[in-house]
């Protein structure tokens, strides 16, 4: 029996009048990769960012290795263990490499003052060793304003990767990568179950998904309506789960 | 040469080192214009004697200024805690301690209330500080009922009259030294501190800081109690100077204040500013109207030289800004 990380039950988030999540209920297990499946506004980013911590459900249950837990912040979620890289990257475009690796969880002494060079020191490993990058041109000093898409998204790679956690959210993580890149990130997310540890992965790309993930979940606005086991579907049917829905707002499913 | 401009502090520096020259060129003008003021002590003595006024509002606002935000009602905070500290010097026979931790904490409190309207109700901070800002000053004509309060009684002699604004070896004003430790002090809490590393953050983006785990309702917050926390210092330091509270106390501050801030390089847009800079930007703009009257330029100068020394500030570092992205 597979032991269960992260349980969603009963979520529901609006902002404003827009109901954006509607009663909806996901499990995670150790050492799962499992993708999360919809159309752009399907709520995806929404709800990892109720699990992360960015927003608060309007009502719903957070279990956590089975126990209830109420994520109230980013520095909680992230002490439990949970790491994301968000689709905006979440990075400050004027501030420094090594600033954005530790903000909000910066390295000080007793009275909150920077210790500069170990944060400084410990973004050098994280860029040589966790992300690889190998110009010159880059160092922990410079600011993310000169970075391409695929370097900043190194950052915020390896930013999920140093901090030690059991579960790290990936919304859309090859968005704007080159062919390389893309491959790096899938690979990255394959090894992940080799160190037992969780991933929820959202992208548009289904041949992406089916080859990285364990299971499958769709949501439609705001709905889960869907989900499958990688051993039950194949990456062709799975496609053309996602061309009904398109087509038709409900995918049917014959058991 | 070229590697000099090429090195990685000039690289990192550049606005200081921009407001830094316009601020010797404007000395050298002094300096040459005026050779029998400005070789002189007392010109200087005069300076260290008034620029900590605003200095220090300049300093704390920074912070603010930061964010992205601004804060345009620490003239009436300094109106209303300067009130509040007469008051209470003169009906406790010159206690000082309950004196200043009552000005200084509702100087905190005017702070937090611009802070709440920002952050909990989402007014812009320019419309929410406009609000607070007659506000106080209200307050202060209604409590006053326009007179003034003498604190001479109580305060000249005293130890903290010394320690505020006495002459340090005859020579040296107290409030310039303090103005110097804060702003040594402050410049270390923006750089190297976790709040002003957050201050940083926020400003840039705050969507981001948000998702990288800072409360950034909480940095605004603190910011704007900081702020109340120095306008209410530095009117206390002016009720030692003057040793008498006048209803418009600190609505003077206003213009000179936030312009130290901009010359100093302070980006309006956020997440990138420098204490120092602010601290030269209180230089230029606290000698200019003396400096200007020494020129031999009537007094009617002093509003265009200010004027032109801020938008040709601004219009650098937007210049310097702009090749670099
Ligand atoms: N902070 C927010 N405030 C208001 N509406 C939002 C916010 N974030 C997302 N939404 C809305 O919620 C819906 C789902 O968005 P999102 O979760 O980003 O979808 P996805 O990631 O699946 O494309 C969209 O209609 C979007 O406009
Ligand atoms: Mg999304």
């Amino acid at each position: 029996m597979a032991e269960e990380l992260l349980k969603l039950q009963n979520i529901y988030k609006n902002f404003g009048n827009v109901k954006v999540l509607k009663d909806v209920n996901i499990k995670i297990n150790k050492g799962e990769v499992v993708a999360l499946i919809g159309d752009n506004g399907a709520g995806k980013s929404t709800l990892i960012k109720v699990i992360t911590g960015v927003h608060s459900p309007n009502s719903g249950k957070v279990f956590f290795k089975e126990k209830e837990v109420q994520i109230k912040s980013v520095a909680q979620s992230r002490k439990m263990g949970i790491e994301a890289v968000y689709q905006e990257r979440a990075l400050c475009d004027q501030q420094e490499l090594y600033r954005n690796i530790f903000a909000g969880r910066e390295i000080t002494n007793s009275i909150g003052f920077l210790d500069i060079k170990k944060q400084r020191k410990e973004a050098e490993k994280i860029l040589r060793d966790y992300i690889g990058f190998t110009s010159k041109a880059i160092t922990v000093d410079s600011q993310v304003m000169g970075l391409s898409g695929g370097e900043k998204q190194g950052v915020a790679f390896g930013r999920s990767l140093y901090f030690n956690s059991d579960l790290i959210v990936l919304d859309e993580p090859t968005m704007g990568l080159s062919i390389q890149e893309t491959e790096k990130v899938l690979n990255f997310v394959k090894g992940l179950k080799n160190e037992n540890k969780s991933a929820i992965f959202i992208d548009h790309n289904i041949i992406h998904v089916y080859g990285a993930a364990d299971r499958f979940i769709i949501l439609d606005r705001g709905e889960v309506v869907g989900e499958f086991n990688k051993e039950d579907i194949s990456r062709e049917e799975l496609v053309q789960r996602m061309i009904q829905l398109h087509e038709s707002g409900k995918i049917k499913v014959e058991d | 040469m070229n590697n000099l401009l090429n090195s990685y502090f000039v690289k990192t520096h550049k606005l200081e080192i921009s407001i830094t020259i316009i601020a010797v060129v404007l000395f050298l003008i002094y300096f040459l214009g005026a050779p029998h003021v400005f070789t002189r002590f007392p010109i200087y003595r005069a300076f260290m004697q008034s620029m900590p006024f605003f200095g220090i509002i300049a300093i704390s606002a920074t912070f603010v200024v930061t964010l992205g935000e601004i804060d345009l009602s620490f003239p009436s905070i300094v109106g209303i805690t300067s009130l509040i500290f007469g008051i209470i010097m003169t009906s406790t026979d010159g206690n000082f301690f309950i004196a200043f931790i009552l000005a200084t904490s509702l100087g905190m409190f005017a702070g937090l209330v611009n802070g709440l309207l920002v952050t909990k109700i989402g007014i812009p901070s320019i419309v929410a500080t406009i609000g607070t800002l007659f506000f106080w000053r209200g307050l202060v004509n209604v409590i006053s009922q326009g007179s003034g309060i003498a604190i001479v009684d109580v305060a000249d002699g005293t130890w903290h009259h010394m320690i505020f604004v006495e002459k340090l070896f005859g020579k040296i004003p107290m409030q310039f030294i303090w103005f110097i430790v804060l702003t040594g002090l402050m410049q270390w809490v923006y750089r190297y501190h976790k709040f002003g590393n957050h201050i940083h953050f926020v400003g840039d983006n705050k969507a981001s800081a948000q998702m990288m785990g800072i409360n950034v309702d909480n940095v605004k917050i603190i910011a704007f109690v900081q702020l109340g926390f120095f306008s209410a210092l530095a009117g206390i330091f002016t009720m030692y100077e003057m040793l008498y509270f006048w209803p418009t106390q600190g609505e003077g501050l206003m213009l000179t204040t936030l312009a130290a801030v901009f010359v100093g390089g302070t980006s309006v847009f956020g997440g990138r500013g420098t204490i120092f800079g602010t601290f030269i930007g209180v230089l230029i703009i606290g000698s200019l109207e003396s400096g200007i009257v020494a020129l031999g330029l009537s007094g009617f100068y002093v509003k265009f030289i200010n004027g032109l020394m801020i938008t040709v500030a601004v219009t650098v570092y937007a210049l310097i800004q702009r090749r670099k992205s």
